[in-house]
């Protein structure tokens, strides 16, 4: 019933869906905001990026990883060391000890470029890397969780430590990553200046056109046989393995798109914002783009972009206005999206928005849109092993 | 001869030294660990339930000042009954409130509770402002007790012992020969079964939460001898408190302390000879190292779920 | 400085399509009087009556334990200034933004706040990860930030005046200090694991080894929010330094002087001297717990002149007679005086002309004493040590004469 009804919303309301969100980000916005806030927007849709791979991992994949920013910030700072050797041209860093290295390194008697740091010289190999460290880096983690059958809640806790031990890392040596400064006063790409009001405008689009690719890519995943096994194993993954599938490989696999995406996220966040710092690496940046995706929806690609972008947006204007009620807003946010609103706005968009509008469009239609939307509406099961459909009541006296 | 002496006491001085971190470990992961190990739930608010504790103890001591000022070698006590009280009042409510609504889904409640986290640091900080502040120590609890000369063995350390040593004691008495945890043991491995032999599992695993977080508030109190008491000073622990029940294996309270015990030997050892950052970075990965290789970490029973 | 360049003259087109807001201010800042357009021809937020700033602290997250204190400081400053009647004749108003300790949100603030509301100047900042941050867009939009906090040097933009010490000014004085008062030779360096720490420790070593011809017996960083010293202080033990020079900031530094004190490590047996607790810290740690240590700041809330007698008084008065006051909020409260003398030599709220004027500026009016600011637009200041008393308090038992900031000092890098 699920792959009938996916190929149904993943084709056509998806299609509209889609065009919406693209009308949205590709017109709307740089046509209704200035350049300031629409810089700001471009920054929120790099966290996008992040909820997005969140929504495949956490959603349909059952895998709640609270290390995302792991990835973002490998991205990030994939980017940022390009950045910075462009920056770092012998003539600008002239008043250095030893000209054309990073400021930092200067200041911690670094004397010539560590050998990790001389591929990041070449674009291409940059462009890469964004990709490749951060997937490898999944990969590893995957292969060594998920082959052990390690359970969610474990999973969650060890992508946290990875987090801390990694913003650990970054901040000690210093002389190597710039420490808890991180990589700031990047200035050109390839020669062309980021930091004005144009680059910073076309930065956007591309930024927006990736995302866009990312949440297609995400469709064919979830639409193809994979997408279906994902679900089949968050909710029963003994069955699936009992029925001959490899279920360690299909969940490492969506932890490295989760983990690309994010780091493309990071990556994007680097080029608009100028700068790459460990506080991006750490828990609760982590946890913060778990939220996005919650209140986007979990189980829906769409929804994390407005999530992230209203939950960012909610966070400028309270803590513009309200800074002391900025994290009571966000406490509360946490627990009632859990609690109340198991799949956010795309939950409540499909339980009443979208009937609305299927009773008004398309009344001939057989199946009843209400049961059309239910499968949605359904908290997702959010660890592998229970189903949520089922109350809590009922689910208490089945052994 | 001198030097070996000098070198016994330095030897003595850190030996107690890796004792007092598994202390501080034990009893920080103490009350996650009945909550996690009983109830499957993990708790992200655990160090606010610590700050509770720390906030309850500054109170505490700047109440003894002004209005009992000789009782105040003695506040100390009233202080940490109260942390369990206000902390396990607390968690009480949040049970009842929050997690009682999110059984079997484990995910979502790790969620909610960072929520909750939140707000409470939030909390912390409208009611006692951001600044950092501090109890004022009974003199018995500060400085050192030397055995010889060379000897310095923190007292505030000790006490910190002595409090987990209690702890522990009690809780085992609680768990394995009373009663009440008599069900709790019987809820962890089979629910249903507990219910249909009359156990009302509702209110166990609300006894159970408050538990947890009641001995989280008499960590936090004890804590106040040796750390900061500010609004984020619970999120201070909160890696290493999750390290230590992860890596001691869900479900059982023996895996607990051997995990608490050997990460502080490691850290504490790894300290005296590299510096203090790479120590932590040495015993995070070595950690995850084995959680990789056994990812039901070191000590697990099996139940039914 | 071909950045100010391509900035002004790219910023020109957006101005033209600033909102309706603006441009109604502008045009009744021409109607009214000349005045405005005389004193302000880059387009910042001035009327007639009245000149916008802006204030860019954490009030929230765990930096906000460290910079309530400048928060209060800048905005009694400013008080004080409306009350004897403002700067040029016009009344400061303040938009303060939250940078939530969270160095892009600074960034992005910051930007706002130059973009957007086109304040005259800055007051903000506190860690050096928030003001390297900001700081390419304070170079890019031409904007004006005072920054507070004593730090690790190696730093300076036209765009910034530090109005706290950097690294040499604070450490080589209060070694030279120890080294002749105390006779220490050997030295312990510790610190929290980033970059004004290790920075600082730099500058310590080379100064003890070359200048002072002592000995480095341990170097070691903790990471941040560590909260167990034992074994450091085993180590301590090991190696007897005379003196423990240390920079551990934030939760750490309550524990860390807990378990010294624990350990036995007491100022009658040992000497140790801090670059990192004022008295804002001290409120954390306990004077109990530190009597007797010695720190080397440029300011202490006892010292002894009728500036500082004047300012504590009103500091109380508006914050309540338990408020404390660091060497980091006494800086913050520099920062609109040395603006409003700036702008009043310059007669401009133009940024290139207030900075312009700010080299070589006097203030006989601060807290800490005289202090001017040097073409580097660092300030000129006195460092002293501070003795540690049990009711948190510091008795200064030594002052330097007055030093020249060197944030690029030869031979220490």
């Amino acid at each position: 019933m699920n792959s009938t009804l996916d190929k149904f919303f993943g084709g056509k309301q998806g299609g509209i869906g889609l065009l919406v969100l693209a009308a949205l980000i590709l017109v709307v916005f740089p046509l209704a905001l200035d350049s300031f806030r629409l810089n700001m927007v471009g920054k929120y849709l790099t966290y996008a990026f992040v909820a997005v791979g969140l929504v495949l991992c956490w959603g349909y994949g059952g895998i709640l990883s609270l290390g995302q920013g792991i990835f973002f910030g490998l991205g990030g700072y994939c980017m940022a060391m390009f950045l910075k050797l462009e920056a770092s041209d012998p003539e600008s860093t002239k008043i250095q000890s030893t000209p054309g290295i990073p400021d930092f390194m200067d200041w911690n008697q670094i004397t010539e470029l560590p050998l990790f740091w001389q591929p990041f010289q070449s674009f291409g190999f940059t462009l890469l890397a964004v990709v490749a460290v951060p997937a490898i880096l999944a990969l590893v983690i995957g292969m060594a969780m998920f082959k052990r059958r390690v359970g969610d809640v474990y999973f969650s806790i060890v992508t946290q430590a990875i987090a801390a031990i990694l913003t650990i890392l970054i901040i000690g040596q210093q002389g190597l990553t710039g420490g808890v400064n991180g990589i700031t006063d990047l200035k050109t790409l390839l020669g062309w200046d980021i930091r004005t009001d144009e680059a910073k405008i076309i930065l956007y689009f591309v930024n927006a056109a990736l995302l866009l690719g990312c949440i297609l890519i995400g469709r064919f995943i979830l639409a193809s046989k994979l997408g279906r096994l994902l679900m089949a194993m968050r909710d029963k993954e003994e069955r699936v393995r009992f029925s001959g599938y490899d279920v360690a490989s299909f969940k490492i696999f969506v932890f490295c798109v989760a983990a690309s995406f994010s780091a493309i996220g990071g990556a994007m966040f680097t080029l608009q914002v100028g700068f790459m710092s460990p506080s991006f690496v750490g828990i609760v940046p982590s946890i913060e783009m778990v939220i996005f995706a919650a209140v986007g929806g979990r189980m829906s690609l769409l929804g994390a972009v407005y999530g992230a972008l209203l939950v960012n947006y909610g966070k400028t204007v309270f803590s513009e206005s309200f800074p002391e009620l900025w994290l009571y807003f966000m406490g509360g946010l946490f627990i009632a999206v859990v609690m109340y609103f198991p799949n956010g706005l795309a939950g409540l968009w499909h339980s009443h928005a979208s009937k609305w509008l299927a009773r008004l469009r398309l009344p001939s239609r057989r199946q009843p849109p209400a049961a059309a939307a239910q499968p949605a509406e359904q908290p997702p099961a959010s660890g592998a092993g229970t189903i949520d459909a089922v109350p809590a009541k009922q689910l208490e006296s089945t052994p | 001869m001198e030097w070996l002496s000098e070198f016994g006491a330095i030897a003595a001085m850190q030996g107690f030294n890796g004792l007092s971190v598994f202390c501080v470990l034990l009893l920080m992961a103490l009350g996650l660990a009945i909550i996690f190990g009983q109830m499957g739930v993990i708790n992200m608010a655990h160090g606010e339930f610590l700050t509770v504790g720390a906030y309850t103890t500054y109170l505490v001591s700047v109440l003894t000042l002004k209005y009992l000022p000789e009782l105040q070698p003695y506040y100390f006590f009233v202080a940490i009954v109260l942390s369990f009280v206000i902390a396990g009042a607390l968690g009480w409510l949040a049970e009842w409130a929050l997690i009682s609504k999110l059984y079997h889904r484990p995910l979502d409640t790790l969620l909610a509770t960072w929520g909750l986290s939140l707000v409470m640091q939030q909390a912390f900080r409208s009611i006692f402002g951001a600044r950092e502040v501090s109890a004022s120590m009974p003199d018995w609890l500060m400085g050192s007790f030397n055995p010889t000369d060379a000897i310095d063995i923190p007292r505030n350390g000790l006490f910190v012992m002595a409090v987990t040593l209690l702890l522990t004691a009690a809780i085992f008495f609680l768990l394995y020969r009373s009663r009440w945890g008599l069900q709790v043991r019987a809820t962890v491995q089979n629910r249903v079964m507990s219910r249909a032999v009359g156990i009302n599992t509702k209110k166990v695993d609300r006894m159970t939460f408050a538990l947890g977080c009641g001995v989280a508030g008499v960590a936090g109190a004890a804590f106040t001898t040796i750390g900061s008491t500010g609004p984020t000073s619970g999120s201070l622990y909160i890696v290493d408190t999750f390290l230590v029940v992860v890596f001691g294996g869900a479900a059982s309270l023996f895996g607990t302390i051997a995990s608490a015990f050997s990460i502080a030997q490691t850290q504490s050892i790894a300290e005296f000879f590299i510096s203090g950052s790479m120590a932590k970075v040495l015993t995070l990965s070595a950690v995850i190292l084995i959680l990789m290789l056994r990812p039901q970490g070191l000590f697990s029973i099996k139940v039914r779920k | 400085m071909d950045s100010k360049l391509t900035g002004s003259s790219r910023r020109l087109p957006r101005r033209l399509a600033q909102g309706a807001a603006a441009l109604s201010m502008l045009a009744m800042s021409i109607f009214a009087s000349t005045a405005s357009a005389e004193v302000n021809t880059t387009g910042l937020a001035v009327t007639d009556t009245e000149v916008v700033v802006g204030q860019l602290h954490s009030a929230t997250g765990t930096m906000a334990i460290s910079e309530t204190g400048s928060i209060q400081a800048e905005r009694l400053a400013i008080e004080q200034i409306n009350a004897s009647g403002g700067i040029l004749g016009r009344q400061i108003k303040v938009i303060q933004e939250d940078g939530a300790s969270d160095w892009p949100t600074f960034a992005e603030k910051a930007k706002k706040l130059l973009e957007r509301d086109k304040v005259a100047a800055v007051f903000g900042c506190w860690t050096s990860a928030s003001r390297k941050a900001v700081l390419p867009i304070f170079e890019r939009e031409n904007g004006l930030l005072y920054y507070p906090t004593f730090y690790e040097g190696l730093e300076q933009s036209k765009n910034v005046v530090y109005t706290g010490q950097e690294a040499t000014q604070q450490i080589l004085a209060g070694l030279d200090w120890v080294a002749k008062e105390k006779g220490a030779k050997t030295f312990y360096l510790l610190g929290s694991d980033y970059i004004w720490p290790r920075t600082s420790m730099k500058i310590a070593r080379k100064h003890i080894e070359n200048v002072l011809g002592g000995k480095v017996v341990g170097e070691e960083y903790y990471p941040l929010g560590n909260t167990q010293f034992g074994s450091l202080t085993n180590k301590i033990k090991l190696r007897k330094p005379d003196v423990i020079f240390a920079a551990v900031v934030g939760g750490s530094n309550v524990a860390f002087y807990k378990q010294l004190k624990a350990a036995g490590i007491t100022a009658d047996k040992q000497t140790l001297l801090t670059l990192s607790v004022t008295e804002d810290e001290l409120l954390g740690i306990g004077g109990e717990n530190m009597a007797g240590f010695y720190a080397s700041m440029k300011y202490f809330q006892s010292l002894d002149n009728p500036n500082n007698a004047e300012f504590v008084k009103a500091f109380k008065a508006k914050y309540g007679s338990d408020a404390v006051i660091g060497d980091v909020t006494q800086a913050a409260y520099l920062g609109p005086w040395l603006w409003k003398a700036a702008v009043e030599k310059a007669g401009s709220f133009d940024v290139d002309k207030v900075v312009a004027a700010s080299a070589g500026l006097e203030l006989d009016t601060a807290p800490e004493g005289y202090v001017k600011v040097h073409e580097n637009q660092h300030l000129w200041s006195k460092t002293r040590i501070g003795q540690v008393q049990a009711d948190g308090q510091f008795s200064v038992v030594y002052e330097s004469d007055l030093i020249e900031p060197n944030p690029f000092p030869k031979g220490y890098q």
